[in-house]
């Protein structure tokens, strides 16, 4: 293998991707930035809050032109547009605190929730996927699907009231809200509390991911079992089993992490549904709030954060497939001994 | 070595989901084969020459069923025994280089076909070495992907795979399927040195002229069943050909001119009476009320009720 090609594919790839992380940000800021400047959400009136009866319309008018307010949309969205990029994302209305301040703490705190539901979701939905799929139409294999067809149309949501009802509310085994024991600081808690507080939404938020990820992989194990070289193997005396887990692994789980890469966007959104059902405060339930409350630089904040993670997990998956696929290395790098 | 007798393989599917059907893909196939042996099996496509193989080693889908007799070193060949034989004393070399899974190095997958024969693991390194050697693959083979080797090498791979443990009996399914004349005649010559080191080579193949450079023996298969057994010099003389279908197809050969001499085949028959009634030129009443029984005629056999 040609050595130095290979890096010059891996080099114009990553350049590539750049290239469109840097497109893809710029066209969602837009979006967005028409979005929220059409919507009836008014600045002035979200910040001032509470206190919104006692501002006259001539104090509101001052407010309004010194944000800027009074300029056309084109000229705001630049000067929005030229902060951004030198990282200035503004200053949050409902935590009075930077923007990226906010997003940064609230993601730790999504983050090991997000990362828990992804990793078990992940292992259970691939092993379940494999056995389904190698005793296909066994008890096995139709339990299995019933519980995956069952769970892919469950909203979570609802999955997580359950859960709540059941393992806190009649069983008490786990917290009813929260990322750590009420009254305590985030820093304060020990890890176990933290797990403890952690548990019940990362179950729930992969009970539905195992669903997809299930499936497929039942698909590709099928598709495995009856390639050519599964037919080979079978005739050299292997097993069923020993196809599976050992001839068709690596073709069957390249997809398989790709799907579950991919599948960050789909996190993050259940992430949103599952911390408003547990009151976990991550950067879901601050998304929420954000909608809710009119906080617009934290809501575009979060809009181009998630951007970014979402592309994150597709640029991974990506990445994999090129480091780990030797039928891709060819096209990338050109190089045939 | 191998001796079956009156083999058939059906199918059962379910049509609209309700109605179950039965195929019958193969029947009425006798066929043996004896030690240092290179028996051809020569059949049009679609006459269930890659199904053969595949019920040979037991590897048919599920839905499939299986009958007829079949014994392997003079004991019946049970579901049973088959799949503790399979690998070990019957070793398939499959068609293409599709056969070899795309995603592990050739090294490998050799390694494993060698452990599962039922090579240790401390003497496997060794043996796949020696395979390698033996169909002249250099040592860097071993590291690469199945994509990277050429046609000829992928056919080296795969007998190498196939004939790295101790099997006795070797399948090799249609084994100069798309290779260039000398790639052809090289994987052919393998066959030859593994009949002459004493293996039994079941050689199933549409390519007479191939077949014919390197078998001792030559079964004609027609639509699932035997019609001919004949040794291979039998076909330098057009006279020494005994069933209708035989002759036909040697008159069809490239070096005979591509005579047609047969009607095409309009449909199969699944009526009673010889398969090939509707096309043979030799028909009468006879061929319509009964399958011919298989039988001797001089070195061969033959299936027709006028041979």
């Amino acid at each position: 293998m040609n050595n130095q090609s290979t890096h010059q594919g891996i080099a114009g790839f990553l350049l590539l991707k750049m290239l469109r992380l840097l497109l893809l940000v710029a066209a969602v800021a837009t979006l967005s930035f028409v979005l929220v400047s059409s919507s009836p959400v008014d600045p002035v009136d979200a910040y001032v809050g509470a206190a919104m009866l006692k501002v006259s319309p001539e104090q509101h008018e001052i407010i309004a032109h010194h944000w800027g307010l009074d300029k056309p949309p084109a000229e705001r969205f630049f000067s929005w547009a030229r902060q951004i990029a030198s990282g200035d994302f503004g200053v949050s209305t409902i935590f009075n605190e930077p923007v990226l301040s906010v997003i940064c703490k609230r993601f730790v705190t999504s983050f090991w929730l997000m990362a828990l539901a992804w990793s078990i979701s992940g292992a259970i939905g691939f092993g379940l996927g494999m056995s389904a799929g190698a005793w296909e139409d066994t008890l096995l294999d139709r339990a299995i699907r019933l519980y995956a067809y069952t769970m892919a149309s469950t909203p979570i949501f609802w999955v997580g009231m359950l859960m709540l009802m059941t393992f806190s509310v009649s069983l008490g085994w786990t917290p009813v809200c929260c990322a750590w024991p009420l009254g305590l600081s985030a820093e304060q808690a020990t890890f176990w509390q933290r797990l403890h507080h952690l548990l019940l939404p990362a179950i729930t938020l992969s009970l539905t991911g195992i669903a997809q990820i299930t499936l497929h992989t039942r698909e590709k194990t099928i598709a495995a079992l009856r390639s050519d070289y599964a037919v080979f193997a079978h005739a050299q005396g292997e097993t069923t089993a020993g196809i599976v887990f050992r001839r068709a692994l690596r073709n069957v789980a390249l997809p398989a992490v790709t799907l579950q890469f991919a599948s960050l966007g789909e996190l993050f959104g259940g992430a949103v549904l599952a911390e408003q059902v547990f009151a976990y405060p991550g950067l879901g339930r601050t998304t929420v709030e954000a909608g809710i409350r009119g906080d617009i630089p934290l809501l575009l904040g979060i809009v181009l954060f998630s951007t970014i993670f979402v592309f994150t997990g597709n640029f991974m998956a990506d990445l994999i497939y090129q480091l780990v696929d030797p039928r891709i290395q060819k096209t990338a790098g050109g190089a045939s001994p | 070595m191998l001796d079956i007798r009156d083999l058939s393989v059906s199918f059962t599917s379910y049509s609209f989901g309700l109605k179950r059907m039965e195929v019958c893909v193969v029947r009425g196939l006798d066929l043996s084969i004896a030690p240092g042996q290179i028996m051809a099996v020569i059949g049009q496509s679609g006459a269930g020459k890659s199904l053969l193989a595949h019920a040979l080693l037991g590897i048919l889908p599920r839905n499939a069923r299986v009958e007829g007799q079949m014994s392997f070193k003079g004991k019946p060949l049970t579901p049973y025994r088959l799949s503790a034989l399979r690998g070990r004393e019957i070793a398939l070399i499959p068609q293409s280089v599709t056969a070899l899974n795309p995603l592990l190095r050739v090294g490998g997958q050799v390694t494993r076909a060698a452990l599962l024969s039922g090579i240790s693991k401390k003497e496997a390194p060794a043996t796949v070495r020696q395979a390698f050697v033996r169909y002249l693959l250099p040592k860097g083979v071993a590291a690469w992907f199945p994509r990277q080797l050429s046609g000829g090498m992928a056919r080296r791979v795969l007998t190498a795979t196939a004939t790295v443990g101790m099997a006795d009996l070797i399948i090799a399914d249609e084994p100069t399927n798309g290779l260039d004349p000398i790639t052809a005649r090289e994987s052919l010559g393998h066959l030859r040195e593994l009949a002459d080191t004493g293996k039994a080579v079941l050689l199933i193949t549409h390519d007479i002229e191939a077949a014919l450079q390197v078998a001792d023996m030559v079964t004609v298969f027609h639509a699932g069943a035997t019609v001919e057994v004949a040794r291979a010099e039998d076909f330098k003389e057009p006279g020494n050909l005994r069933h209708p279908y035989t002759k036909a197809l040697w008159n069809a050969l490239p070096a005979n001119n591509f005579v047609g001499t047969m009607k095409p085949i309009a449909r199969a028959s699944n009526a009673d009476g010889c398969p090939l009634q509707f096309c043979c030129n030799d028909q009468d009443s006879v061929c319509g009320q009964s399958v011919p029984m298989l039988k001797r005629s001089g070195a061969g056999w033959v299936r027709c009720h006028h041979a």
